[in-house]
C-alpha cells in the first residue's frame, strides 16, 4: 500500500490479490473521499502560495528604482543569443574535464581512503602520506591551488611536462577534490560495523578481501548521496579553468562581456551551468530517496 | 466477514467512555494488508477492559506486531475502526499524536535516544509534549526508577546499561507520560534468558497497580500468569480468544493445538 498526499490508494474492487471476497466498507469508502478532498485541499493552497510568492518577487524586483537598467546590463536578449552559442562551445571543455576529472578523482579517492584505513606499522609511510595530502589539499583553496598548479609548473620549464593550462587545471581539480573525496569514502568505510569485518575474518577472508568483498561494498552504498554532491560541486568548479586560459564556457563569456561591458554572457553561462547541475541533483535525491525507502520498515512516522 | 453492523453508534460510545467502563482500546472488524496483496490483519475484533492484560500470542508474522503498531496509529489501517476510550482514532481527521500522547509503547528492541541519558530518554515526553517543568518531570522520573530499582543509573547513557536494564527504562519511558494504555511489542525477545525475568516482574507489577496493558509474546507461561485474556492470532485473524485457562487448556483450534505443541516442544511453556 502507497500512500501519496494522504490518499490511500487500493485495488479497485474485486481486484483483491488475495481472493478472500474482501469488499471496502461504507467507512472505507467515507475516509477515502474524506483524503481525497483534503489532498485537493493542500494542493489548492499549494498554488495559491505559489503564484502569491512569484507575484511579490515580481513586483518587488521590476518595481526597484534601477531595474531598467540593470535588465540591460544583465538580461539583454540580443547578448543572450550572441553569447550562447560560444558559450555552449566552451562548455564542451567542462563536460569533458567533468568526466575525466570525476573518473580520476573517484579512483584517487578511494585509494586515499583506503591508505588511510590500513592497519599494522609498516604501512606507517602510507597512512601518514595519505593523511598529510587529505590535511593539506582541502585546507588548500581551490582558486589557490589552481594558480599554483598552472602558473607554478610551467615555471619550473622541465623537459615533457605539459604547460597545457586544460590539463593543468584538470590535474589541480583532482588534486583538491580526490582529498574530499578521500574523507567521504573514510567516512563510508568507518560506518561499516566492526561486526561485519569479524565475519568476513572469521571465515578466513585474509584483511584486503575482508575490505574489498565486505567493508567496501557496504561502504560506497552508504557514501552514493555525498559523493554525488561533490561531483555536482566539481561540475561547477571545472569552470574555474578559465582563470587558466582554457577557454570554457565562462571564459567564453568573459571575452563577449569584455568586449561591450554587458554581462548577459556571464549570466548566461551561469543559467547553463545550472541546467546541467540541476539533472544531477535530482538524481541525486532520486538515489537518496530510493536507498532511505530500502532502509525504512514502512510505517507512518 | 463478520455480519455485525459496522456503521460507528458515537452517542452510545460518547456514553461508555463518560461512564470509564467501556473498553479502553476496541477493534472493530480491522483490515491491514502490505504492498499488493500481503493481508497481515483480516477482520480482526479486539475488546480491551480496563485495568486487564491482554496477550496475544502466535507465531512469527502473525500479525501481533502489527496489530499493536496500528493501535498506536504508527501504521494507517485500511479498513474498520479502533477505538481508545470509546473514541474512534482510526478517523483521518483524529490528531495521531494526542492519541499517542495517552498512550505508551515499549519495543523489542528498547529503542532508546543513544545519545541522551537515561533521565533525559525518559523526561523527553513530559517535558516537551505535555509541558512538565523540568523539576517536576525529573522527580517523578527518580521515582519511577527507584521502583524499578534503577535508581542509581539516571545519569548514564543507554549503552551502558544491560538489556534488561534498557527495557526497563523504556518501560519508565512509556510510563512517564501516565498513559491511559500500555502496548509491549515482544519487550523480553531481545534479552538474554536470566535477564527475561527481571522485565517480566515489572509488568506483573504494573499489572497489580491497574494499568491496562495488550502485550505481544512469545512467553506463553508468562501469558498464561498475568493475562486476563489471550488472544491467538493466526494468519492475520484471531482463531481464538479466551481466558489463559480457556485458550491453553482446552483450544478448539487444530492451529491452536499444533502452534501450543510446538512450543511445549521447545521447552516455553
Amino acid at each position: 500500500m502507497t500512500y501519496e498526499e494522504g490518499v490511500l490508494k487500493t485495488p479497485e474492487r474485486g481486484e483483491e490479490p488475495d481472493g478472500d471476497g474482501y469488499v471496502p466498507s461504507a467507512r472505507r469508502i467515507e475516509r477515502e473521499r474524506f483524503k481525497r478532498a483534503r489532498a485537493r485541499r493542500a494542493a489548492a493552497v499549494a498554488a495559491l502560495s505559489t503564484l502569491v510568492t512569484a507575484v511579490v518577487l515580481f513586483v518587488v524586483i521590476t518595481g526597484s528604482p534601477g531595474w531598467p537598467r540593470t535588465r540591460d546590463t544583465f538580461f539583454s536578449a540580443a547578448y543572450a543569443r550572441k553569447a550562447l552559442p560560444q558559450v555552449l562551445d566552451g562548455l564542451l571543455l567542462n563536460l569533458r574535464l567533468l568526466v575525466v576529472c570525476g573518473a580520476a578523482v573517484l579512483v584517487l579517492g578511494l585509494l586515499l581512503a583506503v591508505a588511510r584505513t590500513l592497519r599494522g606499522p609498516v604501512f606507517f609511510p602510507l597512512r601518514a602520506l595519505a593523511t598529510a595530502y587529505t590535511d593539506f589539499f582541502r585546507g588548500l583553496p581551490l582558486i589557490i591551488c589552481l594558480l599554483m598548479v598552472v602558473f607554478g609548473v610551467p615555471a619550473l620549464r622541465l623537459q615533457g611536462v605539459t604547460t597545457d593550462p586544460v590539463v593543468l587545471g584538470g590535474a589541480a581539480l583532482v588534486l583538491t577534490y580526490s582529498a574530499y573525496v578521500a574523507e567521504v569514502f573514510r567516512a563510508g568505510i568507518e560506518s561499516v560495523h566492526p561486526s561485519q569485518r569479524a565475519a568476513a575474518r572469521s571465515l578466513g577472508l585474509s584483511s584486503g578481501q575482508a575490505l574489498r568483498f565486505v567493508v567496501l561494498p557496504q561502504a560506497v552504498r552508504r557514501v552514493v548521496p555525498p559523493l554525488l554532491n561533490d561531483l555536482v560541486s566539481l561540475q561547477k568548479d571545472t569552470g574555474l579553468v578559465s582563470i587558466a586560459g582554457a577557454v570554457d564556457a565562462v571564459y567564453a563569456a568573459q571575452i563577449i562581456a569584455g568586449k561591450d561591458f554587458n554581462f548577459t554572457p556571464y549570466v548566461v553561462a551561469g543559467l547553463v551551468f545550472v541546467a546541467l547541475t540541476i539533472p544531477m541533483t535530482r538524481f541525486t535525491d532520486w538515489v537518496t530517496a530510493r536507498m532511505d525507502r530500502r532502509r525504512a520498515q514502512g510505517g507512518l512516522v | 466477514m463478520s455480519t455485525t453492523d459496522r456503521t460507528p453508534r458515537p452517542a452510545a460510545e460518547k456514553a461508555a467512555a463518560a461512564s470509564g467502563d467501556g473498553p479502553v482500546l476496541r477493534l472493530e472488524s480491522v483490515r491491514k494488508t502490505y504492498g499488493r496483496g500481503t493481508v497481515v490483519l483480516r477482520d480482526v475484533d479486539l475488546e480491551v477492559p480496563p485495568h486487564t492484560v491482554t496477550a496475544l500470542i502466535g507465531a512469527s508474522g502473525s500479525g501481533k506486531s502489527t496489530l499493536l503498531r496500528c493501535a498506536n496509529l504508527l501504521e494507517e489501517i485500511d479498513d474498520g475502526a479502533i477505538f481508545l476510550d470509546g473514541a474512534e482514532i482510526t478517523d483521518p481527521r483524529t490528531d495521531a499524536d494526542a492519541v499517542r500522547r495517552r498512550i505508551g509503547v515499549v519495543f523489542q528492541a528498547y529503542n532508546l535516544f543513544p545519545h541522551m541519558t537515561v533521565l533525559d530518554n525518559i523526561t523527553l515526553a513530559p517535558r516537551r509534549v505535555h509541558g512538565v517543568p523540568r523539576a517536576e518531570a525529573e522527580e517523578r522520573a527518580r521515582e519511577l526508577l527507584d521502583r524499578l530499582g534503577l535508581g542509581g543509573r539516571a545519569g548514564e547513557y543507554p549503552d551502558r546499561l544491560s538489556g534488561g536494564q534498557q527495557q526497563r527504562v523504556a518501560i519508565v519511558r512509556a510510563l512517564a507520560g501516565r498513559p491511559r494504555l500500555l502496548l509491549l511489542d515482544e519487550i523480553t525477545a531481545a534479552l538474554d534468558p536470566e535477564l527475561v525475568g527481571e522485565v517480566l516482574g515489572v509488568v506483573r507489577d504494573l499489572k497489580e497497580e491497574g494499568m491496562t496493558m495488550v502485550i505481544a509474546t512469545h512467553e506463553m507461561g508468562f501469558a498464561r500468569d498475568v493475562a486476563d485474556q489471550v488472544c491467538f492470532l493466526d494468519g492475520g485473524v484471531v482463531l481464538e480468544r479466551g481466558t489463559p485457562g480457556q485458550v491453553f487448556g482446552e483450544p478448539r483450534h487444530d492451529r491452536t493445538r499444533q502452534f501450543l505443541q510446538r512450543i511445549i516442544q521447545a521447552g516455553r511453556l
